[in-house]
């Protein structure tokens, strides 16, 4: 197991528990004021400080993690549920008109700047969680969709898909039974990187205010209460910013490193 | 080369037309009368019935559909129903805050990725690369505005080098204007150079492996003027179309860091616009940076064809 899947999987796993043990268990409750501890730096009793509501940090972030993750992970959902069978459907119906609709109509999303919509789509139709997860999950599809048919053409020029035509089944079975399978190592990957990437854009919804709202904690919004207290707060900033950068970190070295374990002819060619 | 420019072209105009559509039904749809938000709730029917005749918000969907487009093929990007003011010099005005900005984040971003990713191929596998890759994973990982939040920790609040935010205008001098706009530039350009080094390594180390390569090693370059004298140039092609894309992301992640600065910029006027429902310019403003970014790409597919005549056979 190489250096990189070793970290990754233990910084996503780290931010895995700390999420789960929320539900049952925070050292303080993440929601309650606490006035006369407000502004606290890191100590014994608030291990990452408190909030200018004497908020315990700590139990902010273990909460927070919980969003991040729903987002990011409803956010790949979509892109795989739409796009992993366009692509399959793409790839079986090659150079036809199918496979050329699907590609122009990904060439077009791809050419739309995904933040600006993305915050024009919360911005328009509300700010919350359920929303920011739609915008963000629309531009998965399209990434899902490259990847799958980019993985299924060679495959469908090999011999036992050739077998499985003889046999007698149609592109959909042969798609679902023989194609998906072979390609599930790259969805993989690439759903580990859509996921590091939705939590960087959920934060950055959240931070401009148009993601998951009060009381639901959120990293971004965390980010956000700190910006105007950062010269006496600097740990307000701090905190959710390196929960941020481990977990982003952890997905992408995870990603990195299942990529050359699931397939080691990629382990030269990879940036 | 003109048959390939032809086509792309006619694509480039389909997407527009799809663009504009996908972004005038968003605005269609969102709820808010413009109309009754700018009169608030005690407004007169009589009187709302003529602030929308005057908005031209009476007309049917595709009269209004087609004077939307109609005008900014001429310049006209309407008029704002907060400021009564012609939108395009609204953007024109904010535009001098938006693109300088993205144009110095993008050559700060060159600047930094270009030396580590060859600097990064050149040490191919001993510490100096395996430093800088990891230097990039935790680039990556960094989100921008976060990263400027620090800046403005370290150098405005505490080092009292820059200004916390604001923009202090062209009038006031280029430097000035510029030293406004570093903070913000070196926030969106650090987490784009991690992405840029990492792609000039890998299609520098791609070029490493080519014959005329090893050739040019054979005839007794080192490692370093075979890279300088032949590998660079081949190396750039791919590192051109993330250039491409990354302008997409500077000034789309801008409309982010203008938020944290308070610059004046096209991203601001988004936000403001949103929250006054003054549809029109967020409408106007998105279809600009739509625009923008097809039209880069666009650009960037010509200039790979007429450097490589291998390309110009794909669409």
């Amino acid at each position: 197991m190489s250096r990189a899947l070793w970290l990754g999987g233990a910084l996503s796993a780290l931010v895995l528990v700390a999420a789960g043990l929320s539900f049952f268990w925070t050292p303080f409750d993440h929601s309650a004021m606490n006035i006369p501890d407000k502004l606290q730096t890191p100590g014994a009793t608030h291990w990452f400080g408190t909030d200018h509501f004497g908020r315990d940090l700590f139990s902010m972030i273990m909460v927070g993690a919980r969003t991040s993750i729903a987002v990011a992970l409803v956010a790949v959902g979509i892109g795989i549920g739409l796009g992993v069978p366009l692509g399959l459907w793409a790839a079986a119906r090659q150079g036809g008109w199918a496979d050329e609709v699907i590609m122009r109509g990904n060439d077009l999303i791809f050419a739309f700047p995904s933040l600006v919509i993305a915050i024009l789509i919360t911005a328009i139709f509300g700010a919350g969680a359920v929303n920011a997860i739609i915008a963000i999950g629309i531009f998965n599809i399209p990434v899902f969709a490259r990847v799958t048919r980019g993985g299924a053409l060679p495959l469908w020029a090999r011999e036992f898909i050739l077998a499985a035509r003889v046999s007698g089944k149609g592109a959909a079975r042969i798609s679902v039974e023989h194609i998906l399978p072979n390609i599930a190592n790259l969805l993989i990957v690439q759903a580990t990187i859509q996921f590091s990437l939705g939590i960087l854009a959920e934060a950055a919804l959240s931070y401009v205010g148009l993601g998951a709202q009060p009381p639901t904690p959120s990293w971004g919004r965390m980010l956000a209460d700190a910006q105007t207290l950062v010269s006496i707060a600097p740990h307000m900033a701090l905190v959710p910013g390196v929960a941020i950068i481990l977990t982003v970190l952890g997905l992408n070295l995870l990603g990195d490193g299942l990529r050359d374990a699931l397939d080691p002819k990629l382990r030269v060619a990879r940036a | 080369m003109l048959r390939y420019a032809l086509k792309r072209l006619t694509s480039l105009l389909i997407s527009l037309a799809i663009a504009s559509l996908v972004i005038f039904a968003v605005i269609e749809v969102a709820p808010g009368d413009p109309a009754s938000f700018m009169l608030g709730v005690n407004a007169q029917e009589d009187t709302l019935a003529a602030l929308r005749a005057e908005l031209g918000l009476d007309q049917s969907k595709v009269q209004r559909y087609l004077a939307w487009v109609s005008g900014m093929v001429q310049g006209d990007f309407g008029t704002s129903y907060q400021y009564r003011t012609p939108v395009s010099d609204m953007i024109a005005q904010r535009l001098w805050v938006s693109l300088p900005l993205a144009l110095y984040a993008l050559a700060l971003s060159t600047l930094i990725a270009f030396p580590a990713g060859i600097y990064a191929a050149s040490r191919r596998g001993k510490a100096g690369d395996v430093g800088v890759m990891g230097a990039t994973q935790i680039g990556i990982a960094i989100p921008n505005f976060w990263f400027a939040m620090m800046l403005v920790l370290v150098f405005a609040i505490n080092l009292r080098w820059f200004s916390a935010g604001g923009f202090a205008g062209w009038d006031k001098g280029v430097f000035a204007a510029l030293k406004s706009l570093t903070l913000p530039a070196i926030a969106l350009a650090l987490p784009q150079a991690a992405i840029l080094a990492r792609v000039m390594r890998s299609s520098l180390l791609d070029i490493m492996g080519e014959d005329f390569m090893r050739t040019a090693r054979a005839k007794g370059l080192t490692r370093a003027q075979a890279l300088r004298r032949h590998g660079l140039r081949n190396a750039l092609i791919p590192v051109l179309t993330i250039l491409g894309l990354q302008f997409s992301f500077l000034l789309a992640g801008g409309i982010i860091i203008e938020q944290v600065f308070y610059l004046p910029g096209l991203g601001r006027l988004i936000f403001q616009s949103i929250s006054a429902r003054d549809l029109i310019v967020v409408e106007s403003v998105t279809m600009l940076l739509v625009f923008a970014v097809i039209v880069v790409n666009f650009a960037v597919d010509l200039a790979y064809a007429a450097v490589d005549p291998r390309l110009r056979g794909r669409t």
